[in-house]
């Protein structure tokens, strides 16, 4: 029974009236829909709603509770910022395909069954790259090809982890699994992929740069954090996620500081920033649940933001390569502005957003005595800084003069961006509203103690002055224009070259066997039973051709129409008798 | 490469830069100066010592940037065009 309309409904429905409508009504419309939804959200009460009957099973479309309701929210609010910063866009592919993606993330997170989950976990794969190819370039469309391999190669594994689940337990709930058994694994293993897992995480490094400039805001905010959702609702306290976690903020920072794309470093950054919410996850606690889903909220926002400001300047300049960039904050200020606040918020400066929920997943490793795991963040956060925090703004923005003399951003782009900064400040310095809003609210938690904020400043400025001093002795690896190899490594090169020793080894047989079989074998039986029969006949004939005076040049002739008579398989019936008849005296005579 | 310089920018002046710089740095010291006086909460005996953060946070910096143009680039650095060949 439909009682309620869920909040994906109303992404997907509104994107099918996309096409149909023209200039400010489209606009109008891009903006309308998340504010639609944004009511239709604050309306439903908690609990399940709109069931429905498959099979022999109940589905339940919306299932409402402070964890999906927190993710509901956030993706309603990036939703229409991604629409405000995607107005200028005359591009109904690009408008369709977000609408249907921010309605497959909303379906996910509401999602109280497998089933339903399934359907809309996939959409969002579908849905998402069109985003990529929509960019219509030769690269993107590769890129895009990856991502769908890679990403239904994970929705199988989580398919098959969801029919065997539902062949253990005879329930297609979806709640806390835990890794007990091969199907929770498959589960684990499918949230993983989406999640950028280490060693799973080329496919987002691959494919976010390639996308279009307003389309990586939508893929930054959705398909990660729908996983990171997920694995808060499924494994909780799943400590091989602590490790995992620990691993994402730890690697990718290297990777960011070698990396010339600048949106190929926020991508690196992004995996990051979700290595903190997975080991938030693995940690299990109330206060690292909480801050795991804060984070998300968080990081939604100002990556989101990073993402425009990134896309902006690729907007005016068409250029996103570090070493082609520069010197742009002359006539792009309010972009400046806005990156900065951005890159603040991700390093987790007092008064910004990352620094009041990133903070909890530290404290948490450090209440659970988690040393080792401490330290890794603590890097990784001095680490995030430094790449994310100060690299892109000051490549992008600052560096050596470009000469680029762009305008600055168009005014939805500026709006939209605004927006997102205001948001980032004002949860940084006033971050109650959102910590009332947390699953969990038995734990008091105060970022803004003395030692916190003095600390947390003394990591990052101590950071910022080894850029400054690495910057100006000249240590720091200059940007180049290379490429650096990752995992996908593995299938981009890999996939290749088993195609070419495939194509050698099994190649090779097949030659050799056709060279045995078909040039050999069956060659010779077919010239045996067609020349010795030829010369078989001879016997017979030759005689009677020799009685009727056929000599010379008659008799060649005459040997040459019973050859090709052979061949063609066109002899004469009494031929063929006698044939048969010597063939016979002769297998008589030999028993 | 130089042009004709039409309009002059914030950090076109070197004299900007250098207050920017000389105010960083002020910073940095007041930083160091202010962290005895705190009240700490810490949960690792290495919290306590003093600067711990401060030379934790500029240490790990370091040592990244040079893990990251020494081991890291050498080992993954390709042209381009490689993934296109």
């Amino acid at each position: 029974m439909i009682d309620r309309i869920p909040p994906g409904f109303i992404f997907i429905l509104g994107a099918l009236l996309v096409p149909l409508l023209k200039g400010n009504f489209k606009k109008a419309l891009l903006l309308i829909i998340p504010i639609v939804g944004m009511i239709n959200l604050i309306n439903l009460p908690e609990g399940n709603h709109t069931l429905l009957d498959f099979l022999y099973y109940k589905l339940i479309l919306i299932r409402v509770d402070r964890l999906s309701l927190l993710f509901g929210y956030i993706f309603h609010i990036i939703s229409f910022i991604g629409f405000l910063y995607a107005l200028h866009l005359d591009d109904d592919l690009q408008h369709v395909a977000a609408l249907v993606y921010a309605g497959s993330a909303l379906g996910v997170v509401f999602a109280g069954d497998f089933f339903t989950f399934f359907i809309f976990w996939e959409m969002l794969t579908v849905s998402s790259i069109f985003l990529i190819w929509a960019r219509r370039t030769k690269r993107s469309q590769g890129a895009g090809f990856r991502y769908l391999l890679v990403h239904v190669a994970g929705g199988l594994c989580l398919f098959a982890g969801i029919i065997l689940r539902l062949y253990e337990t005879g329930s297609i709930e979806f709640g806390y699994i835990g890794l007990n058994g091969l199907s929770s694994y498959l589960i684990f293993f499918g949230f993983g992929l989406n999640c950028a897992w280490p060693l799973l995480h080329p496919w987002l490094v691959d494919a976010y740069p390639e996308a279009t400039i307003t389309g990586t805001i939508f893929m930054s905010a959705f398909t990660t954090k729908c996983a990171v959702y997920a694995l808060a609702r499924a494994f909780p306290g799943t400590h091989a996620l602590i490790w995992i976690g620990a691993f994402m903020t730890a690697f990718p920072i290297f990777y960011a500081v070698i990396e010339n794309d600048l949106r190929r470093v926020l991508s690196y950054s992004l995996i990051n920033q979700v290595g903190f919410m997975v080991c938030g996850i693995g940690i299990g606690t109330h206060l690292s649940l909480n801050g795991a889903v804060s984070h998300a909220f968080n990081d939604i926002l100002f990556k989101a933001l990073l993402f425009m400001a990134m896309g902006a300047v690729m907007f005016r300049t068409g250029r996103i390569n570090a070493t082609a960039l520069g010197g742009l904050y002359k006539t792009m200020p309010l972009t400046c502005i806005f990156c900065m606040v951005g890159a603040a918020s991700i390093s987790a400066f007092p008064l910004f957003s990352g620094f009041v929920s990133k903070s909890m997943v530290m404290e948490a490793a450090a209440e659970q005595h988690m040393p080792i795991i401490w330290f890794i963040l603590l890097f990784a956060s001095a680490g995030v800084f430094h790449h994310a925090g100060i690299k892109i703004p000051y490549f992008a923005f600052f560096s050596h003069d470009s000469g680029l003399r762009p305008r600055e951003a168009p005014l939805n782009m500026l709006l939209a961006m605004g927006v997102t900064a205001f948001l980032c400040i004002f949860i940084g310095s006033y971050p109650w509203p959102l910590y009332r809003l947390l699953p969990y609210q038995d734990v008091a938690y105060n970022p803004y103690s003395g030692s916190h904020v003095i600390w947390q400043t003394q990591l990052l400025f101590f950071s910022a002055l080894a850029f400054t001093l690495l910057i100006l002795s000249g240590i720091y690896p200059p940007e180049q224009r290379y490429v650096n190899l990752d995992i996908d490594w593995i299938y981009r090169k890999g996939v290749p070259l088993l195609l070419k020793v495939i194509n050698i080894s099994l190649g090779g047989i097949q030659s050799f066997c056709h060279k045995l079989f078909v040039d050999g074998i069956a060659k010779n039986v077919a010239k045996m039973s067609i020349d010795g029969t030829y010369r078989l006949s001879l016997v017979f004939l030759e005689p009677l051709w020799f009685i009727r005076g056929i000599r010379g040049k008659d008799l060649k002739k005459k040997k040459r129409e019973v050859h090709r008579m052979f061949q063609t398989g066109t002899v004469p019936l009494g031929l063929k008798a006698v044939i048969a008849t010597i063939f016979l005296i002769v297998l008589l005579l030999l028993i | 490469m130089k042009r004709p310089q039409r309009k002059s920018y914030l950090f076109d002046n070197p004299r900007n830069v250098k207050i920017l710089l000389r105010s960083f740095f002020l910073s940095l010291i007041l930083l160091l100066l202010l962290e005895p006086f705190i009240h700490k909460h810490p949960h690792f005996s290495w919290e306590k010592w003093p600067e711990f953060y401060a030379v934790f946070g500029f240490v790990a910096c370091v040592a990244l940037v040079l893990a990251a143009k020494y081991i890291l680039r050498p080992i993954v650095k390709r042209p381009e065009d490689y993934y296109d060949r």
